[in-house]
Parts: C-alpha cells; sequence; structure tokens
C-alpha cells in the first residue's frame, strides 16, 4: 500500500482530531537510555574487530600538484599493508544533496590539508607512524589565499538584484545606515569526527559512516567509486553531530571503500580532529554591506544587502547572506550583489543555516544600528517593517509569527527595563546591556518517504533512511505513527540511518521532521484507511487510542484487528505551495550581556529565544535544537574563528583548543518560547523547520547588547575582548 | 613493535590485554575490551569525550598510555549503570534532555560522577567550572547543569 502527496494545496489538520495525544508532548528521546550507558553504536566502533585502519595524509601545499609519492620507508613498517592513491580518491567533501562525486584525483592539491593518501595498517599507531613516513613531493603552483587579492572574482548575475529607485531612495531617506560588517570562517565542528567503515561482500559495498543525508550519500559513494548505487548500502544509526559538515559524503567514505576492496579487508578511517577542521566544509568568511535607508517614522524605503564570499574554484555552493533579507523586512528599493572569490582554502559548504547565521549578524546589527540613529527602540523599528507580502515577489507568507514572537519576547525578557543610552548601566566593573534581533529562516519541504508496518502484536515499526543527528528524528517519527495509530510512544519501533529503508528527506535545511514526518503521516493514514474497511466503517468514524480501535460503541483491539502485519509507505513531494507561498519559520531573541570595563570580557547573562515554526511535535527535542542553536550564535558573535595563514591558507587552530565553540562556562541559563502556531501550507503535518532557526539572529542579539552595554560597535566578528578594548572607559 | 601485557581493572572487573606501547587508554578500552562507549572527540585533551577514572581520578584516556592502566583501576560509562538500572545522573540526563546527539553523553556523565563522588552538594557554579573542559555543540549547556544538580539532589535524598 503506498499513500503519495504532493503539496499541491494547503492541508487541513488531520492530526488535531486523533484522540492519543502523543505529537507535541514533552516526551524524552527515545535513545535516549543507550546514549547514556555508551551503546548507541557510531560509525566508528560498527566494525567486528577484524577491520584495517586507515589514516589520510594531507597535502602541505596550498595549490598544485602531487609529483611523487615514495611510501618506501612507510610500507617497511610491521603492519603496514597498503599505500592508496586512486583517482577516485576525493580531494573534499560533496556539497549537500550532491547526489554524485566531488572534484576527484588527490593528484591535484586545491587546498593546504587537502588529502592526497591513504595509509592502511593493521593499527592505527602504525598507520599513523607510517603516513609521517611518506616522502611526497610536489609541482608547487600560485596560489589565492586573500579574499582580497584573490585574482579570481565571479559576480554571477543570478545573484544580483535591483528593485525601484536604490540610489535615490537612499539619498533621499531621513535616515540611513551604510555599513560594512565582516564574518570569518567557521567550522561545524560536530563532536564526532568523520568517521567511514567500508565492507564488501563480492560487489556490494556495506559502508557504516557518519553522514546527514544517506540517500544522496549512496548516489554521491556510488557515483565517486564507478558503481552501481544498488552495490552500495550506507549505515549511519547514530550520528553525532553533524550542522552540514557531514551533508554530503567526504574522503573518509571513498578511501575506505577504494581501500577495502584492495586489500580484501574492512577497512576503518576515522579523521582526526585536526582533519575535521581542515578536511571537512568549512563556511565561508564574509565581507557584507548593509544599507538601509528610512523615513522619519522608521518605515524603511530602500534596503540593500552586498556581499563577498568565497569558495574553491569550481564549487556551485556559495553562502547565500541575504536569503532572509529578501522577505523580512519592507521598503520599496532593494539592492544585491554577491561576489564569490576563488580561493584555495578547505571547501566551503552548508553550515547551520547557510545565508542566515552569518548573514543576519549583519541585516540585524544594522536594523540596531538604524534604530539608535533614530532615536527608536529595536522591537518598534521592526514591528513597523514588517511587509504585508514578499516585498520582492509578491507572494503572500504562509504563516508568519515575527511579530508575536517580538511582542512577547520583549514582554518575557523585560525589554522594557533597557537603558536606551548606551553605556549607561555599570554593575561594579561591568557594563550591562541589552540586544535583541528577529529570527527568520526559510522553511523547505523536501521530497521523502516512509514505511510503517502494524504488526499482529498491536505495535508498529517506522522505518526510514532518514538520520537523527541528534535532532530527536526517532522521538518524533514515533510519536507522529503513534498519534495517527493509536499508540503509545513504546508501542512504536523507529529504525532510521540505513540506505536498505525507503529513501527520507536527510537531515538538513531544517526540513528533515516536515518532510519525513509527513511521510509516516500519509502512510498511517493509508494504514487506518485499511483498517477502517476492516471495520466496515469510514476511516473519520474510527477512533484509535492505546491500541484499540472504537466504532460508535464497538472497541476492537489492534492485535485482534491485525492478523497478519500490514505494511503502507507514505510518500512526500514539494508542489505548487512552495513557489505560491512564502514560507519561513520566525522568531526574536532576546540577550543581555555585561562587558568587562576593564579586560573587555563580554559575558553573556541571559538569552531568550520565542519562535513560531507551526505545530511542534515534541517541545523536549524542539526546545533542545533552538538552544543549541542559539549556543551557535553566541560562539559566532563571540568567540569562533577560523584563522587560514596568510602565507598559505593551512587552518592554524585546527584544534579544539584554540578553534572556540562555546563551553559550559560561556552559556548562561538559557529559556525558549514557542508560539502556537500551524502552517497548513507547509506539509500536512503543519511543522516548519526548527534546527536553524535558533542560529538565526541570535548571534546579533548578543552584539546588539554588547553595544547597548559599552556604545562600541563592532563590525568585525567575532566580537572579542581585543575589538573593545581601545573603546571602553576602563 | 612488541606489545606489553597489561593487567588492569575496569569497572570492578580484573581484565587483561596486550597493548602497542603507543596506545592511548582510550583505545585500549575501544579496541581490545570493546568498550566503545568512550568516544574520541579531539585525541588531544582539549574535549573531554573520553572521559574515565584512573583510580579514581578523572582523566582523558586520550590522554593516558593503555600500559598507565596497569595495576590500576579504570572507571569507564559501561560501569555506570547497575545492570539494567540507570544511574541518577543518567536518568536526569535523559529526563532534562541534556543530550542530543549522544556523543559528548558518556564522557560527561563520567565526569559529572567523578564531581559527585567528591561534592555531593556541587554549587551551579561549581559544576560548570568542573564541566567546563567537556564540550557539547548540540545540546545547550545549561540543561546539563540542572541535570547534575538534579541528580545530586536525588542521591543526596536518598542517601
Amino acid at each position: 500500500m503506498n499513500k503519495h502527496l504532493k503539496m499541491d494545496e494547503r492541508q487541513s489538520d488531520v492530526l488535531a482530531d486523533m484522540a492519543q495525544g502523543t505529537v507535541g508532548r514533552e516526551l524524552a528521546r527515545s535513545e535516549g537510555p543507550l546514549k547514556v550507558s555508551g551503546r548507541a553504536v557510531y560509525a566508528a566502533e560498527s566494525g567486528d574487530g577484524t577491520e584495517a585502519v586507515g589514516v589520510l595524509v594531507r597535502a602541505t601545499i596550498a595549490n598544485g600538484r602531487v609529483a611523487s609519492i615514495d611510501a618506501g620507508d612507510a610500507l617497511a613498517l610491521e603492519g603496514v599493508l597498503r599505500v592508496i592513491t586512486d583517482s577516485r580518491m576525493v580531494r573534499r567533501p560533496a556539497q549537500g544533496t550532491a547526489n554524485g562525486a566531488p572534484a576527484q584525483d588527490t593528484s591535484q592539491v586545491d587546498h593546504f590539508g587537502q588529502p592526497v593518501a591513504l595509509v592502511v595498517a593493521d593499527t592505527f599507531e602504525q598507520a599513523r607512524h607510517a603516513a609521517h613516513l611518506l616522502d611526497i613531493r610536489y609541482g608547487v603552483e600560485t596560489a589565492d589565499i586573500d579574499p582580497e587579492t584573490a585574482r579570481e572574482v565571479e559576480t554571477p548575475e543570478g545573484k544580483r538584484l535591483e528593485q525601484g529607485a536604490f540610489d535615490t531612495a537612499m539619498d533621499d531617506a531621513a535616515a540611513s545606515i551604510d555599513a560594512i560588517y565582516t564574518t570569518p570562517s567557521q567550522s561545524a565542528a560536530p563532536m564526532e569526527p568523520h568517521a567511514a567503515l567500508a565492507r564488501w561482500d563480492g560487489d556490494r559495498l556495506t559502508l557504516h559512516g557518519a553522514y546527514q543525508m544517506l540517500k544522496y550519500n549512496r548516489n554521491e559513494l556510488a557515483d565517486a567509486l564507478g558503481i552501481h548505487p544498488d552495490n552500495v548500502r550506507i549505515v549511519s544509526r547514530y550520528v553525532g553531530g553533524g550542522f552540514g559538515s557531514k551533508l554530503g559524503i567526504g574522503p573518509e567514505a571513498v578511501a575506505a571503500a577504494i581501500a577495502a576492496r584492495a586489500i580484501g579487508r574492512p577497512v576503518r578511517v576515522v579523521m582526526s580532529r585536526a582533519q575535521v577542521f581542515e578536511m571537512t566544509s568549512r563556511r565561508s568568511e564574509t565581507w557584507q554591506r548593509v544599507r538601509l535607508a528610512a523615513d522619519r517614522d522608521g518605515r524603511l524605503t530602500a534596503i540593500g544587502h552586498d556581499a563577498r564570499v568565497s569558495n574553491l574554484p569550481g564549487e556551485a555552493f556559495s553562502e547565500p547572506v541575504q536569503i532572509a533579507t529578501h522577505f523580512l523586512y519592507g521598503g520599496a528599493s532593494r539592492h544585491y550583489e554577491t561576489r564569490i572569490a576563488r580561493l584555495n582554502r578547505t571547501c566551503a559548504g552548508s553550515m547551520r543555516a547557510p545565508g542566515e547565521a552569518v548573514g543576519m549578524l549583519a541585516l540585524e546589527n544594522a536594523m540596531d544600528e538604524l534604530a539608535h540613529h533614530l532615536g527608536l527602540d529595536p522591537v518598534e523599528l521592526r514591528l513597523r517593517n514588517i511587509p504585508e507580502r514578499h516585498p520582492e515577489n509578491g507572494k503572500p507568507f504562509s504563516s508568519r509569527g515575527l511579530a508575536d514572537c517580538l511582542t512577547t519576547g520583549a514582554d518575557l525578557f523585560g525589554w522594557n527595563r533597557r537603558n536606551t543610552r548606551p553605556g549607561a548601566k555599570r554593575e561594579g566593573e561591568w557594563l550591562v546591556g541589552l540586544g535583541m534581533a528577529s529570527a527568520a529562516r526559510s522553511n523547505i519541504l523536501s521530497e521523502a518517504q516512509a514505511r510503517v508496518r502494524l504488526n499482529t502484536d498491536g505495535t508498529a515499526t517506522v522505518e526510514t533512511d532518514m538520520t537523527d543527528i541528534g535532532t530527536g528524528t526517532y522521538s518524533i517519527l514515533g510519536q507522529v505513527a503513534g498519534e495517527m495509530l493509536g499508540l503509545a510512544p513504546e508501542d512504536v519501533t523507529v529504525e532510521l540511518g540505513d540506505t536498505a529503508f525507503p529513501p527520507g528527506s536527510g537531515s538538513g535545511g531544517s526540513w528533515g521532521a516536515g518532510s519525513v514526518g509527513s511521510a509516516v503521516f500519509l502512510a498511517c493514514q493509508d494504514l487506518r484507511a485499511a483498517l477502517a474497511a476492516r471495520l466496515g466503517c469510514d476511516p473519520g468514524e474510527m477512533t484509535l487510542k492505546d491500541g484499540v480501535a472504537t466504532v460508535s460503541n464497538r472497541q476492537t483491539r489492534l492485535s485482534d484487528l491485525v492478523d497478519e502485519a500490514m505494511e503502507a509507505t507514505g510518500h512526500i513531494e514539494p508542489g505548487d505551495t512552495k513557489q505560491e507561498m512564502q514560507q519561513a519559520a520566525f522568531g526574536a531573541h532576546f540577550a543581555e550581556v555585561a562587558v568587562n570595563s576593564v579586560t573587555g570580557e563580554t559575558r553573556v547573562r541571559r538569552m531568550l529565544g520565542v519562535f513560531a515554526a507551526g505545530r511542534i511535535l515534541n517541545l523536549k527535542t524542539a526546545r533542545s535544537q533552538c538552544f543549541g542553536g542559539m549556543i551557535f550564535g553566541i560562539g559566532a558573535a563571540l568567540t569562533e574563528n577560523l584563522v587560514h595563514d596568510p602565507r598559505d591558507g593551512h587552518v592554524v587552530n585546527r584544534d579544539l583548543a584554540e578553534y572556540h565553540i562555546p563551553v559550559n562556562l560561556d552559556v548562561p541559563r538559557l529559556d525558549v518560547a514557542f508560539l502556537e502556531e500551524r502552517d497548513p501550507w507547509a506539509n500536512p503535518i503543519q511543522t516548519k523547520g526548527i534546527g536553524e532557526l535558533g542560529i538565526s539572529g541570535a548571534g546579533a542579539a548578543v552584539t546588539n547588547a554588547i553595544f547597548n552595554a559599552t556604545g562600541i560597535r563592532v563590525r568585525d566578528y567575532p566580537v572579542t575582548l581585543d575589538k573593545l578594548l581601545p573603546g571602553l572607559p576602563g | 613493535m612488541s606489545k606489553i601485557h597489561v593487567s588492569t581493572t575496569v569497572n570492578g572487573d580484573p581484565v587483561e590485554f596486550l597493548a602497542d606501547p603507543r596506545e592511548s587508554l582510550l583505545d585500549c578500552l575501544r579496541n581490545h575490551l570493546d568498550l566503545t562507549g568512550t568516544k574520541e572527540g579531539c585525541g588531544t585533551g582539549d574535549c573531554g569525550a573520553c572521559s574515565v577514572t584512573l583510580d579514581g581520578t578523572l582523566v582523558c584516556s586520550c590522554l593516558v598510555l593503555g600500559v598507565e592502566a596497569d595495576g590500576k583501576s579504570v572507571g569507564t560509562i559501561e560501569g555506570m549503570a547497575t545492570g539494567a538500572e540507570l544511574h541518577p545522573l543518567q536518568r536526569k540526563f535523559i529526563e532534562h534532555a541534556a543530550l542530543q546527539c549522544g556523543f559528548c553523553t558518556p564522557g560527561i556523565l563520567v565526569a559529572a560522577k567523578a564531581l559527585l563522588e567528591q561534592n555531593d552538594n556541587p554549587s551551579e557554579s561549581e559544576i560548570r567550572y568542573w564541566l567546563a573542559g567537556n564540550l557539547c555543540r548540540c545540546t545547550g549547556y545549561d540543561k546539563i547543569v540542572r541535570a547534575v544538580m538534579d541528580a545530586a539532589a536525588e542521591i543526596r535524598g536518598a542517601a
């Protein structure tokens, strides 16, 4: 049985009519017991002990070719099995949803730190020792390291937009802002290093890997190896975070597969932390010019957002920093332009909320600057500029709780206690300030399938190749199925992360819950129809709750009704509602910071995020997603900075001691509130994406609070103490 | 390279294994004893994912050689629950949603347990300082702190 839905029109809220009451509850994650006891199996530990170990070897030039590799000394070491150089090996990870191999042939070097070989040995210690003994000679070519001086800078026509009379609007404005903001390269830095374990059975490859989007990953790996996707199975049952860096297959997967084939034995390749920083995708550094023009009342008349980002030559991805600027605020005249510098730096790709995460730092700082300039409350300025429709294409919004988030957040946070005069509140050595920012993240539906089986004992099993990278997928899919089939959470088993199951959407773009959740929903609708047919009624006349089907006064246990397991596959696809409606989740961030007037140290004291993201499937896991995003925002605002050496582009701070993600001491009490909302245009379960909403705008709330505390506006991220010190009163 | 015989106690059980003298305790636990609950997040002692106790002292097992465990007692995440019954810290972590991807979780739990064994009533600040070396990229550290405080209260109540 199959049920297919193309989202061509608004959907009624079927879940609201269900009786189980599982969806929306604050349920603890179902796989929690496995994770707290160390029994959840991640890629690196999925072998049986027979596998050999591969260590990737990095290039030590920025641009050129590998002229020769002398592996004699390495191969002479005890336990060393093979040194692999193969034209199929990939130089960089695949971009999200690439569906094909990334750049192959590691004899060409595009950036310092790129893989050029794999050393395989019986043990890790042997392989690592041997890796140091390779004598690699290069033909070095001139490299471009600095975006300011790059020889090749593209200005794609498709990333240019001019609407109205922009320059005139700027000239005629009662108030205007024209400011340049810069953000550095960042690294997703998931706690689990990227890992792959490859095993061949004849022509069939099974790869346990740490990946986010298996249906694409399978095609990417098959394409790289030159084999049919039917011969590739990828398993990722538990993934230790990804944040975009595990969207596509990486060098570790292809190298492990090639090596395992070559030596006739399973091979495990786990990146060192240094390699995670050098070989997995980074978020591009950005240069952003934001221009705002407003009338005397603070109504925007023009908005401009230009950018320069970078990537390797030939990569199609560029950090889309203007993504929220297009629809968040009104203003008749608009101007956008993006330049892409071609650099020999680690490949740039999607990191949590590509676009919004750094684009909204600039936009929301500029709005704060405008509010200050106009002497207007920053919340009020935003409320005055919420457009009726999409200001560039006129599309209506599918749902938009922005105004409610702003006003509710202001109330909950005590925004009225903010000093309007920056630098005016002092507690001993500490200058205290409040800041806020809007949050917006585009909502996307992605094609997905899931299979649901109703077992003869009245329990259900959900199967899809969807991954749970920490987001809560195991829990929410069980809740959707439980709600539709009238089953308690413990009576639904969710099996994920295996390409042997129907292809889900993958985890990324915040589309997982809405897409795969809808596929599960559709499969269950089909099962409900089949159950109703057995009971001789319409599905609408049947109530399913606690494993019992009730029709009028007649009650039948599901275990009595299902004599042979019943199975259905749900299949959702985006349709007309994608083109016809502007879909996004919205929110508002509020932050209180204290800046030490002597040392320049910034401490975030408290933070609140208020979000409207359609139906919330599980309060607990949704809130965690928002916390995580807000903490990424704190990192972007204050500490995260992937430093490239100006001579050869190598990542200088390629460890967690020097790439500063927020730690326990950096993160104060955080609060998250959700507004009640449904989005009938998004998908049949009426959710919107949430995984990236929490980071969008979060860092700007922190830096706006720094301005309120000190009167110093730092436009060069991150706002470290050295940038504040010169302006502090001491 | 010739291997060295190591006799040690892990989670109360006497064990023996042959270690390459270059091998970290972390790799010995994972590769020789099949105790894969302890994770490698960095290999350089920065992230705390590999936290274990060595004779009761909290250490990063990636910074300890396997051979150093000879004659000592090692405590890992696998020894935290009593049979099927989870330790209060483990239960409270689930309850407070103090984990997401779960990769840093075993190390944080082992570190938190080591704290509570020397201080059964830590302040919020003491917990934050104690766990400052246990990195997490998903969850929101605040919930971890709440979970530890709640577990400490429960353990004190039961004592």
